[in-house]
């Protein structure tokens, strides 16, 4: 047996040494927020782990796709193709509404809304760590992804982009409790900041005065302040309000739009001011992406 | 020597236990979700505590906190912390019946959590929940199937 006798520093020592570079790590990152070069170059390297995680799901999705009857697809491609005739209708809605706006805009001197660019991607990991909320997804900086870089899925604002990996980017969901958003309410134009604070389908609504006009049911959409979000996205709907008086503020919960704890593919937006630019991976795709951003810029 | 024999079975059962780490499972079993990490970790400091010593633990974690999105070292100290009794004591807990050793493991868990669970709460106010603590049951109850696998891998490749 080699371990009976100890060759080289003691276990103490090298415990010790580890330690401290374990906390000077921590000092690092939380304090000077100086790995982020390293936590990229290092989540490039495990990406493969996160890719091989959901292998079997995605084997599982397959053979599930497989083994769908010719019937059920049909009904379903019935049926969607009634939604795509609905929604296509009220996009000639909206395209007329979106030329309206502009030449309004343009007779009040206002700068002309700019359209934004956006992405599908795939979530691949979902971090397993209960005290934050963060999703991993499979475009990296190969694809343009950057710090910072807003978030979406069908239904509302997801969250942000974290840190970005080669073919990986980590997500930060609203409700994690290092999240806060710039909102305003579509009613009545109150702006307000709403926090994560643990609960995935729950952000809190910080410093509301006891005397508030917000109601139960009011939407609230993103405000465009901070510079992160784009404005006039749909983020929450306000689902109690706690006056209490004994407290400072009025406690103010909503619940998120987005379905945050089963979300399986999201939407990167690069508005129009954003300095990086997206990179498709099929030339397919940038096709469909030039089209549409004509539609929008018409 | 610098390749020492069964080095390759090693990485891999370091790689498996990394990628059941972040598998998604069913949102019943999420919470009960065994802390494959540790358990993987503590195993070989039983078994060849010559060869996996407080470098791979610290390597191990650093990796681990890049995989949960966690701050940079939180997980390697946690780890470390953990590693320490395993290594002292190895040879004492080797000699251990499969139940005892459970409960031993079970106590490390406890104590690797709470630390992450500390920094967690330091660093960024994290809120404790109870079924952060649930691993640490399935883990104890799922270590003699663990042992008794690994061990068998290990004699396996030969990873000695």
């Amino acid at each position: 047996m080699q371990s009976l006798f100890e060759r080289g520093p003691t276990l103490r020592t090298r415990l010790l040494l580890t330690l401290a570079f374990a906390a000077l790590m921590i000092f690092l990152d939380h304090r000077l927020n100086t790995m982020q070069p390293v936590r990229s170059f290092l989540s490039t390297l495990v990406a493969p782990v996160q890719y091989l995680a959901v292998l079997p799901e995605q084997v599982l999705d397959r053979l599930v796709y497989l083994a769908q009857t010719r019937s059920a697809l049909r009904e379903e491609n019935e049926a969607l193709s009634r939604k795509l005739q609905e929604l296509q209708m009220a996009l000639q809605r909206l395209n007329f509404l979106e030329n309206e706006n502009a030449r309004l805009r343009q007779l009040l001197g206002s700068d002309v809304r700019q359209t934004s660019r956006r992405m599908v991607a795939e979530v691949v990991a979902v971090a397993t760590d209960p005290f934050s909320h963060q999703v991993v997804v499979n475009k990296g900086f190969a694809n343009g992804v950057y710090e910072g870089q807003p978030v979406l899925d069908d239904r509302g604002i997801v969250g942000q982009v974290l840190s970005v990996g080669r073919n990986t980017a980590r997500i930060l969901l609203l409700a994690d409790q290092s999240h806060a958003i710039s909102l305003r309410a579509e009613r009545n134009d109150i702006r307000v900041l709403a926090q994560g604070f643990g609960d995935l389908q729950r952000v809190e609504l910080k410093f509301i005065p006891h005397s508030t006009e917000l109601k139960e049911g009011d939407v609230l959409l993103t405000s465009g302040l901070g510079g992160v979000f784009p404005e006039g996205y749909p983020v929450a709907r306000i689902i109690s309000i706690d006056r209490d008086e004994r407290l400072q503020y009025a406690k103010v919960l909503a619940e998120p739009f987005s379905q945050l704890d089963r979300i399986r593919s999201v939407l990167l937006l690069w508005p129009a001011d954003a300095a990086e630019s997206p990179v498709y991976d099929e030339p397919v795709e940038a096709g469909s992406e030039l089209t549409e951003e004509a539609d929008d810029v018409d | 020597m610098w390749i020492k024999s069964g080095l390759m079975p090693l990485l891999v059962s370091y790689v498996v236990a990394m990628v059941l780490m972040v598998m998604p499972l069913p949102s019943i079993l999420e919470a009960w979700r065994p802390d494959w990490l540790s358990l993987l970790i503590i195993y070989w400091l039983l078994a060849i505590p010559h060869r996996v010593g407080v470098g791979t633990v610290l390597i191990l974690g650093l990796l681990a906190d890049i995989l949960m999105g966690s701050v940079f070292g939180i997980y390697a100290t946690a780890l470390l912390i953990m590693a320490y009794p395993a290594i002292r004591h190895f040879q004492r807990i080797r000699n251990y019946s499969l139940t005892q050793q459970a409960i031993i493991v079970g106590m490390l868990i406890l104590v690797k959590r709470a630390i992450v669970y500390e920094l967690e709460h330091v660093l960024n106010d994290a809120v404790f929940h109870l079924p952060y603590l649930y691993p640490v049951l399935s883990s104890a109850i799922l270590w003699p199937w663990i042992y008794l696998i690994l061990r068998q891998y290990r004699r396996r490749y030969a990873i000695r």
